[in-house]
């Protein structure tokens, strides 16, 4: 379990003073796989690095399962790293890298030779092992990468944009990997990204973080459909924004319409700002619901998005997945529609 | 009026144009350059030549050519004075390129890859001293220094050469160490303190083998300077203590045969070597 | 909930930062100790020894005298004690001054045009071209030294050759003169003049030319109006690193000039030997080091304003 209490890091001072972290606290349980989720620059990497011990932080602490390891150099912390740029030792070979920590850790040789074998099984660089490590693509460098954090089985690992690297397919395969590696080795695992999908994709856990602080920590789940705030919500997922008025547990939007919803803590009635997913929002049946005009439709394969004005004139996105055969396509510009919103579609934003 | 005239240009230059004139006209030739280049070039290389050239003659003129004989570098071998100068010469940048390497080497690790800190720039400036002051200088001061130390000690052995060409040799090995250290970035080392490395394993096991390249040209480079050195030596050097320039800087006072040009040469294709060695070393990017 | 924490605000980064820093200074130190001892250390203890009394047989009486520093510029005369103009000293001042204003020049003339043509080669010739110009850089300067006395000597190859051909009826005069002294110079510190001036060259946008001949400019005036002062920079570079070791130059003019015509280091040199005057050479060594720092110091404000410059 990793506790990060109030830490803050500021790099520079006087006036070139940059604050990267903010007075962050966040807890990661045992076994779980955890994401830092945010754009560049919101000190994600920083806290990252905080946790592996290449920094101090000006404030606060870090502890391992109860034990203070802030003041710990990185050679003496349980914790390892996966580098954005793999940072493999190019005099030595595939086997020699993985077995390098071990050998650090004064392991006998046989101890090393064993999990070595172990490790090149479990990403599948068998054939590699004696390769030196700038022979090989970018995605065996990233898994031998990977193994060698692994091999001395470390409480957590650290992931700095592990996949940034590598193109669409392959990283879609590693992200599977990845997720089935947490699963065996059953160690903590810390995620970097910057790509909201992946995010949602692997996690057990995301935190999402803007200019050095965190904003929202939740399931993937939870952080799509109730988002605490305006940039959480636009961070993951497509949005739509819309001007509202609550009044108790009912929003009348300004586009028109009641309806009902949960209101979360800390916010009056009055003016508010609501989100509603694209597809979310459907066509209405029966000719009832929000007044819109269609003003572009858009094909993008699986679905189709149509932007539409709304009698406030803002404007919004609806996206509705495609039927084979064309069935059921999208009426064209200009068109006047009604626009059906999903029950509890509608989540009212904290700020 | 120059600088008008230069804005201009550049305002011309930004257009796109094709590479080349009309055939022929070269505008990368001006007229007369090419012909004292050549010129200098072949001046440059004519006196060596006619030195080496002049160590294989029969006769003992040094412009009079009468035949081919490897007499001269016989007699230069078989000369006792040649041969403890030259050893000593060799024991001389032996010592002091590798006390001055591993010297250099622990302060090149010390200044290179970091951010300022107190005294950095001190540091740096002491390291590169040698460099910035004549040789004629730095030989007095030790002079004066070494010689009151002699009265005072009636010591006179090598140790004072050796110090004094260590000291000389260690900036010349720094150079080529900052350079290749500065190739380097610090991501290997930060994952080697990540999987569990102390410093010094750090050292031994990631810094050192992409360092070797550079630290070997180091090494190189103060051997040729310590061989090289005459002024130094000169000066520092008790009775006796000749290394090979000392001596035929001595020999020069007399009759000059191509004894002389005989050391001269094999000083020359030895230096050549070294030096086409070190380039080798620090052109290769592995 | 955090309560109040065991680190004040940036403690850890201060430990961390300090330990650091001796750990860096602990890895200079073997360097740094043997080159205060046996570089800088002594250029102080020279400092010393310019205001002491020369010793009757050499080496010095530790007493006070500013005369070490007097002398380098003025005398007493022997007869009838006033004070004049060191006029041995000021002439090779003079000497030394001219001289490596002299060599600069040369190896500019010279040097400019060779750096021009490697520059100017195709990229595969061009590593060959400066390889050539580099190796007699860094042959043994002594040699290189020999190599010209052995061509300007009367019995050398030039006087030989004219001989032979009739031009002349006696040999010319060339050692130990001042001819002799520029000439080495020029010869042995011109690859220091090349290797700035040919970075600098490099460096230089060709369409800038172009674009000059494309407004009528004929080859020569492209040169004087657009590329000179593009390369200024290297020029000065290469000049300051001429004129500095022309100043400080021992091993060539004691050579090639023989005893009468000296320079700054030889003069220093004679201080320690036939002259028996310490505290004057050390005073002298101390002025040529100032001369030297001035030019090194415009050296560095002249690249770093390059550098600035873009």
């Amino acid at each position: 379990m990793i506790e990060i209490e109030n830490a803050t890091k500021t790099f520079g001072s006087g006036d070139a003073a940059f604050t990267a972290l903010s007075d962050v606290s966040v807890t990661i349980a045992n076994n779980e796989f955890f994401t830092l989720l945010g754009p560049s620059g919101c000190g994600k990497t920083t806290l990252l690095r905080l946790i592996a011990g290449f920094e101090p932080p000006t404030m606060g602490a870090i502890k391992l399962d109860g034990k203070d390891i802030t003041r710990l150099p990185p050679n003496q912390r349980p914790v390892n790293t996966v580098f954005q740029s793999y940072a493999l030792f190019p005099h030595m070979s595939v086997a020699q890298n993985i077995a390098f920590g071990l050998q650090m850790q004064g392991k006998s040789k046989s101890e090393v030779a064993a999990t070595v074998d172990e490790m090149l099984r479990l990403v599948r660089m068998e054939p590699m092992r004696d390769r030196r490590t700038s022979e090989i693509s970018g995605g065996q460098q990233q898994r031998v990468a990977l193994a060698r954090a692994l091999a001395p089985h470390p409480e957590v690992l650290l992931l700095d944009e592990p996949l940034s690297a590598l193109d669409l397919k392959l990283r879609k395969e590693m992200q599977i990997e990845l997720k089935r590696l947490q699963h065996e080795t059953g160690i903590t695992f810390v995620f970097v990204t910057h790509d909201q999908e992946e995010a949602l994709t692997m996690s057990d856990r995301v935190a999402v973080m803007s200019a050095g602080k965190i904003l929202q920590i939740g399931r993937p789940r939870d952080i799509y459909e109730s988002p605490a705030e305006r940039f959480v919500a636009n961070f993951i997922g497509e949005s739509n924004f819309l001007n509202a008025t609550l009044s108790g547990e009912t929003v009348t939007l300004a586009a028109g319409g009641d309806y009902a919803v949960k209101r979360p803590d800390g916010v009056h009635d009055g003016t508010v700002s609501v989100l509603v997913r694209p597809e979310h929002i459907g066509l209405s049946a029966n000719g009832s619901g929000l007044p819109a005009t269609i003003e572009n439709v858009v094909y993008s394969g699986e679905a189709t998005v149509a932007h539409l004005a709304l009698s406030s004139g803002e404007e919004i996105k609806a996206r509705f997945s495609n039927a084979p055969n064309g069935d059921g396509a999208l009426p064209g510009k200009g068109t006047h529609v009604s626009l059906a919103l999903a029950p509890g579609a509608i989540t009212v934003l904290r700020d | 009026m120059v600088e008008a005239t230069t804005t201009q240009v550049e305002q011309s230059a930004a257009k796109p144009r094709p590479k080349r004139g009309p055939k022929g006209y070269s505008l990368r030739t001006l007229p007369g350059f090419t012909f004292v280049a050549l010129f200098t070039m072949i001046v440059l290389y004519a006196p060596i030549s006619i030195l080496v050239i002049f160590s294989f003659n029969e006769g003992d003129s040094l412009a009079i050519w009468e035949g081919f004989s490897l007499q001269w570098y016989a007699k230069a071998a078989a000369n006792e004075q040649v041969q403890e100068a030259a050893i000593r010469s060799l024991y001389l940048a032996f010592i002091a390129s590798t006390i001055g390497t591993i010297a250099a080497t622990m302060a090149a690790l010390a200044t290179t890859r970091t951010r300022r800190f107190t005294g950095k720039t001190m540091i740096y400036a002491l390291i590169n001293q040698p460099l910035m002051v004549p040789e004629i200088v730095t030989a007095v001061a030790l002079l004066i220094v070494f010689a009151a130390i002699k009265v005072a000690t009636g010591h006179n052995s090598m140790i004072y050469l050796i110090v004094a060409h260590t000291a000389f040799c260690i900036p010349f090995a720094y150079l080529p160490i900052r350079a290749r250290l500065e190739t380097m970035d610090n991501s290997l080392e930060t994952a080697a303190r990540d999987l569990y490395a102390s410093a010094w394993q750090t050292f031994r096991m990631v810094t050192l083998p992409n360092m070797w390249p550079g630290i070997i040209a180091g090494m190189m480079l103060s051997f040729v300077i310590s061989l090289d050195t005459v002024v130094i030596t000169e000066f520092v050097k008790s009775a006796g203590q000749d290394t090979l320039p000392t001596y035929m800087l001595g020999q020069l006072r007399r009759v000059v045969t191509p004894e002389v040009n005989a050391i001269s040469t094999v000083i020359l294709f030895s230096g050549a070597i070294l030096v086409a060695l070190f380039f080798r070393l620090t052109q290769r990017k592995g | 909930m955090a309560d109040t924490h065991a680190y004040r605000s940036g403690e850890l980064e201060q430990e961390a930062e300090l330990a650091d820093t001796r750990q860096r200074w602990l890895l200079s130190l073997p360097a740094v100790v043997i080159i205060m001892l046996f570089a800088a250390g002594p250029l102080l203890v020279m400092v010393v020894y310019s205001f002491l009394t020369p010793g009757d047989f050499g080496n010095v009486k530790w007493e006070f005298s500013l005369d070490g520093w007097k002398n380098t510029l003025v005398q007493r005369d022997i007869f009838d004690d006033t004070l004049m103009w060191a006029d041995a000293h000021l002439s090779i001042f003079w000497r030394s001054f001219s001289l490596s204003v002299i060599t600069t020049v040369l190896t500019l003339i010279f040097g400019l045009p060779t750096a021009w043509f490697i520059a100017t080669q195709p990229p595969g010739r061009r590593e060959i071209w400066l390889f050539l110009v580099t190796v007699p850089f860094w042959s043994n300067l002594l040699v290189r030294t020999i190599a010209i006395q052995e061509l300007i000597r009367n019995e050398g190859v030039i006087n030989l050759v004219l001989l032979k051909i009739g031009i002349i009826t006696e040999p010319i005069q060339m050692m130990f003169t001042d001819f002799a002294i520029a000439f080495g110079m020029t010869y042995v510190y011109l690859p220091l003049m090349v290797l700035p001036i040919y970075a600098a060259i490099e460096k230089l946008d060709f369409r800038l030319v172009e674009a000059a001949h494309d407004l009528y400019a004929s080859r020569m005036a492209a040169f004087w109006q657009v590329i000179l002062p593009l390369i200024k920079p290297g020029i000065i570079a290469g000049s300051i690193l001429v004129f500095i070791p022309s100043l400080g130059a021992y091993v060539t003019p004691r050579v090639l000039g023989g005893g009468k015509n000296l320079m700054f280091g030889n003069l220093i040199e004679l201080q320690f030997g036939a002259g028996r005057n310490w505290p004057l050479g050390a005073a002298l060594s101390l002025m040529l080091m100032a001369a030297v720092m001035v030019a090194l110091i415009y050296y560095v404000r002249v690249t770093s304003r390059e550098k600035a410059d873009g």
